[in-house]
């Protein structure tokens, strides 16, 4: 007779001790990191002023109000969705908070109220109308981002005669409003604007609702299989209904940044930022099908769009390059991605 | 006693396949009921309408002997009906614990409670007979088997009265499908209702106690365990003449 052997309690014996890049590749988060990481030396290594106090501030504030967004854009794409009018609606909400703070004569905080309310409207009927009717949300939120285009122009146009609204200063509730939006703190002398805290507040947030609470579940969950999701019960529209308000949330706070920092705001701006958030979550390893990604993945995306963009202008190089970077940045993030999304899923059919 | 849930004459079309028509059965307490039939006879609708995937579009659906119209898989699930579907099962992305406590998340405060979820996790996972290497680890590199166990694991738990299974049994090794059939005698014991569906006689008869066969969408009947045999149940399954021509065929080309 053979011996048995004893099992070894506690650890299972199929299970190959693993290193320590084994159990981080599966992390969507840890390909952007990289990159990151290789950007930020090239561009220490290149220019002198890419390290100096003063450029860390410039290239973390260029990534901080893309992030704000950028982090709310990938909760929405990990629950399978998309929200092509989110850059336009930085736009529209500051347009909304300046023609009512700087036309109509109201304190700034009852306008930046009445923008979020405009924002969350706006938010809440993309998302009603996806889980309604079934499109792509693709198609929803283009005629949106339309709509709010020809909004912004037309309204500012009728409203000032002009394509900018402008005076925001002079407001009532200016200056408290903008201690908290568009102020700038003190760091080892160096001065920073206060969009970065948001920006990290944002991040800390939304990883937090993602991977510790039963709302983030239903968010892998209904952009991992929707029809899944709702046999077990998961409330798969008001998930989708809230991710989209959450989004247009995230981009009310920017747009309210963006309006009480400049004190003005053309009506044509924020065009093309809706690709930029996508591609900065994208970079930060979220899927473009659902059902996998990280907040703190499209926080990092934003760094190294905002560490380039300033990067390229600190060395002097034409702007054009940036395009070519990104072009360069979004395919390699896409096949990262695909590789590990193959390796954390590996399904057997 | 009034059933736990009863359908009289249910229908239920898609577009203009007409899936399920004139079904009645009953589900009692402490009793399970199987269902039987080809494939695309209309069981998975049958119980997609059970469970509030589908809403049935003719005859009548009671629980408690009251009629309702489920507006959810959530409110079955709130009525204590649990489903494990053959197509609906899991999300492959996500991990076992996740997949498992999902739609019923435990949580301490606002947040969820991820100890206790990968503890429980483990131990309805082993009561299943599947010793998982790492409840982490997504759902989707699981065998078929493997996943197809988190998923009545689920159901199993969660499970308050009725609990339904859809080819339970189809993707399972011996052992596991024992294991599973023990689970479902053990849940008719405790005194829930359970639907079985399956493909294989020999699962549903030791344990069913009454037979519902279905053929294109239509009741064939709907037999007490003391009204037919394993024979009988295997010959109407199989469409009886057919199958003993099939038997003669089979034999004549075998060496
Ligand atoms: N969502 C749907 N849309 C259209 N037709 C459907 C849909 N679901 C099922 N059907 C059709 O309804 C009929 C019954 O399908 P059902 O899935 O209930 O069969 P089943 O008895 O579970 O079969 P199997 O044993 O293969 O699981 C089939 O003809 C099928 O093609
Ligand atoms: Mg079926």
């Amino acid at each position: 007779m053979t011996p048995v052997v004893a099992e070894v309690s506690g650890a299972d014996e199929r299970l190959r001790a693993s290193g320590l890049l084994d159990r981080l590749v599966p992390r969507p988060e840890v390909g952007a990191l990289l990159g990151a990481l290789v950007v930020f030396a090239f561009f220490s290594v290149v220019t002198e002023r890419f390290l100096s106090p003063a450029g860390v501030a410039t290239w973390l504030d260029d990534a901080s109000t893309l992030g704000v967004v950028a982090v709310a854009v990938a909760l929405l794409m990990i629950g399978g969705e998309f929200d092509l009018s989110a850059g336009v609606m930085t736009a529209s909400t500051a347009l909304v908070t300046a023609v009512l703070s700087t036309r109509l004569g109201w304190n700034v905080w009852w306008a930046l109220l009445a923008s979020l309310l405009f924002a969350l409207a706006v938010g809440a009927l993309n998302g009603w109308l996806v889980v309604r009717t079934g499109l792509p949300s693709f198609i929803v939120t283009l005629g949106t981002f339309l709509a709010l285009q020809g909004l912004n122009l037309g309204v500012t146009r009728l409203v000032t005669g002009t394509v900018q609204v402008s005076g925001m200063r002079a407001a009532p509730g200016y200056e408290s409003a903008g201690f908290v939006f568009a102020s700038t703190f003190s760091l080892g002398g160096t001065r920073f604007p206060v969009s970065i805290v948001w920006w990290l507040v944002a991040t800390a947030v939304a990883s937090v609702v993602l991977l510790r609470t039963r709302f983030g579940n239903w968010v892998f969950a209904v952009g991992g299989s929707a029809a899944v999701s709702r046999a077990v019960g998961v409330p798969v529209r008001r998930t989708k209904v809230v991710l989209f308000t959450a989004t247009a949330g995230a981009a009310w706070l920017v747009g309210s940044i963006n309006i009480l920092r400049f004190t003005s705001v053309q009506a044509n701006q924020g065009i093309g930022l809706e690709f930029q958030f996508i591609i900065a979550a994208v970079i930060g390893g979220c899927l473009l099908t659902g059902g996998f990604g990280s907040a703190v993945g499209a926080a990092v995306g934003a760094l190294i769009f905002g560490m380039a963009r300033q990067g390229i202008v600190y060395a002097n190089w034409n702007s054009d390059w940036f395009q070519l970077f990104l072009g360069v940045m979004l395919l390699a993030a896409v096949l990262v991605n695909n590789a590990l999304r193959r390796r954390a899923e590996r399904v057997r059919r | 006693m009034t059933p736990l849930i009863e359908v009289r004459g249910v229908g239920k079309t898609y577009g203009s396949v007409i899936a399920l028509r004139g079904v009645s059965a009953v589900v009692n307490a402490g009793e399970v009921t199987c269902v039987l039939g080809d494939n695309g006879a209309g069981k998975s609708t049958l119980i997609k309408v059970l469970a509030g995937v589908h809403r049935h579009d003719e005859g009548e659906l009671l629980v408690d002997g009251r009629p309702v119209r489920f507006s959810s898989p959530r409110d079955a699930l709130d009525r204590g009906v649990a489903t494990v579907h053959q197509d609906l099962a899991v999300v492959p992305l996500m991990s076992v614990w996740r997949n498992f406590f999902l739609g019923s998340e435990p949580r301490r405060g606002p947040f969820l409670d991820r100890g206790k979820a990968r503890e429980v996790t483990r131990r309805a996972l082993a009561d299943m007979g599947i010793d998982l290497r790492d409840v982490e680890q997504p759902v989707g590199t699981l065998s078929g088997g493997e996943r197809q166990c988190v998923a009545i694991a689920r159901a199993v738990h969660f499970g308050a009265r009725v609990l339904i299974l859809d080819e339970p049994t189809a993707a399972l090794g011996v052992k596991q499908a024992g294991l599973v059939l023990r689970h479902v005698a053990r849940a008719r014991d405790r005194g829930l209702g359970v639907v079985l569906i399956t493909h294989n006689p020999h699962h549903a008869y030791p344990v069913g106690d009454r037979f519902l066969l279905l053929k294109r969408g239509r009741a064939l009947g709907c037999h007490d365990k003391s009204e037919i045999g394993v024979e009988e149940l295997t010959r109407q399954m199989a469409g009886g003449a057919e199958l003993a021509e099939l038997a003669h065929e089979l034999r004549g080309v075998d060496p």
